[in-house]
């Protein structure tokens, strides 16, 4: 499944690992997190994230 | 120094710090010193917004001693984990027993990894409230702005917002106030500030900005924690950093060169007289002359850059480099740049320019131009002509 980078801060999203620390499964895809996730490190929304 | 009241029953307790030349090792160089401002609310509960950098502990309890004893403090509001406003917090806790720290999740975990040392504390999100009294503090959560913790605090009562880093200057003063300082100092350090410290953010900024605009509170004093407070127009600086935020430029060129021998200066001077010839405002820096955050200041506002390097074992020079590689991380937008520079025999140091110019996101909008050893008659006229050419399309652009 696509990684996607957070331009903010360099964070990866791993959708084989999700977001525990956000109640996101290992397993979602970065389409399928809520509009309001943000990113777990530095708190950038998800426009901030590109492709990795 | 008698403590300056803000607002009723509001102080300023921060300290001023004169002396220092170099902000953060040595990425900013803070030429006019910088202040760490902390606000001491008194009410039926007492609140101390922010603290100072630990080397001045002992001045800043001296200053919160001259308005109230510090064993009467209830919270102590974190806004921010940087050393330079909470460096003085463990020290200040041994004063105050009763004393909850108030801020944001990442706040708390970051104060802990800071100190080490346990705080009765407490989190807080965007929309919660503490009373005091009269006055009501209500926090709004502003995450990269400028670090993950970062967090407003506001009083709708007395219509101030204390939003620790932003809307800040390294600016030490004797006066506390924008109406009270020139203004083209106070604005001069604004820009620098963002320049250096928020440039990258500006997307986030500009959320932030909305985000606070749609909730309608009344603001007549921003209160930063470096700096003047804003309260003659606190707007000037919100709208300056919208168009900070929005990437707004001015037809304005900032060339930055290095320079073995000369040659490359003397492109660099021969090209800025065809960028004036254009009309267009042009600036010029040696890097290894000007202060590099000072050039980044210039170049917040210009809607393009030149940049210069000899050629030096097949590569640029190693200050402009670093330069470069700086200029990746503040991601300007919607900029356009060129390249120059003279080279011996095998060159190099154009193609590597433009390679970082590429990786920043900056448009190269017209090919580099290299010159062998000295400009000769020819090359001088198309240096001139480059300088030109590249203002000109700034111009229509």
């Amino acid at each position: 499944m696509q990684k996607y980078r957070c331009q903010v801060c360099n964070y990866v999203y791993d959708p084989a690992l999700g977001d525990p620390d956000g109640d996101i499964k290992p397993g979602t895809p970065f389409e399928k997190l809520p509009d309001d996730w943000v990113c777990p490190l530095c708190g950038a929304g998800k426009e901030e994230f590109v492709k990795a | 120094m008698k403590t300056q009241q803000i607002k009723e029953d509001i102080y300023w307790a921060g300290v001023i710090d004169w002396s220092v030349r170099n902000f953060h090792g040595h990425t900013y160089t803070t030429g006019r010193g910088t202040t760490y401002n902390a606000y001491l609310m008194l009410d039926k509960k007492v609140a101390l917004v922010d603290t100072v950098y630990g080397p001045f502990a002992s001045e800043f309890i001296e200053n919160i001693r001259a308005v109230i004893d510090p064993a009467r403090i209830d919270y102590i509001i974190a806004n921010h984990v940087e050393t330079d406003h909470s460096g003085a917090l463990p020290e200040v806790l041994k004063l105050c027993p009763k004393a909850k720290v108030v801020g944001t999740q990442k706040c708390k975990e970051g104060l802990y990894k800071h100190y080490y040392c346990d705080m009765d504390f407490q989190v807080v999100k965007t929309g919660d409230t503490i009373s005091l009294g009269k006055k009501t503090l209500t926090f709004i959560e502003a995450p990269m702005i400028h670090w993950p913790d970062s967090m407003f605090t506001y009083c709708p009562e007395e219509k101030l917002l204390m939003p620790n880093d932003a809307f800040g200057q390294h600016y030490a003063a004797a006066e506390r106030f924008d109406d009270e300082v020139p203004e083209s100092i106070l604005m001069d350090e604004a820009v620098k500030y963002y320049a250096n410290i928020l440039w990258p953010l500006g997307s986030i900024i500009l959320k932030k900005i909305e985000e606070v605009q749609k909730l309608k509170l009344p603001i007549d004093m921003i209160a930063p924690s470096h700096g003047i407070i804003w309260r003659g127009d606190p707007g000037k600086i919100v709208n300056a950093y919208v168009s900070w935020a929005k990437q707004e430029t001015k037809p304005r060129v900032v060339i930055v060169y290095e320079t073995m021998w000369g040659a490359t200066e003397r492109m660099a001077r021969l090209m800025v007289k065809g960028l004036i010839d254009t009309g267009v405002d042009a600036g010029l820096f040696d890097i290894n002359r000007a202060d590099r955050t000072d050039i980044i200041k210039e170049m917040l506002g210009a809607k393009a850059f030149m940049f210069g390097s000899s050629t030096h074992d097949n590569g640029m020079l190693p200050n402009i480099a670093g330069f470069l590689e700086s200029l990746k991380g503040l991601k300007p937008k919607n900029r356009i740049a060129c390249a120059f520079g003279s080279f011996g025999w095998g060159g190099g140091a154009v193609a590597n320019i433009e390679k970082v110019i590429a990786e920043s996101g900056i448009e190269i909008s017209q090919p580099a131009l290299a010159c062998k050893y000295m400009p000769d008659k020819e090359e001088i006229s198309r240096c001139y002509e480059f300088g030109k050419a590249f203002g000109a399309k700034v111009l229509s652009g």
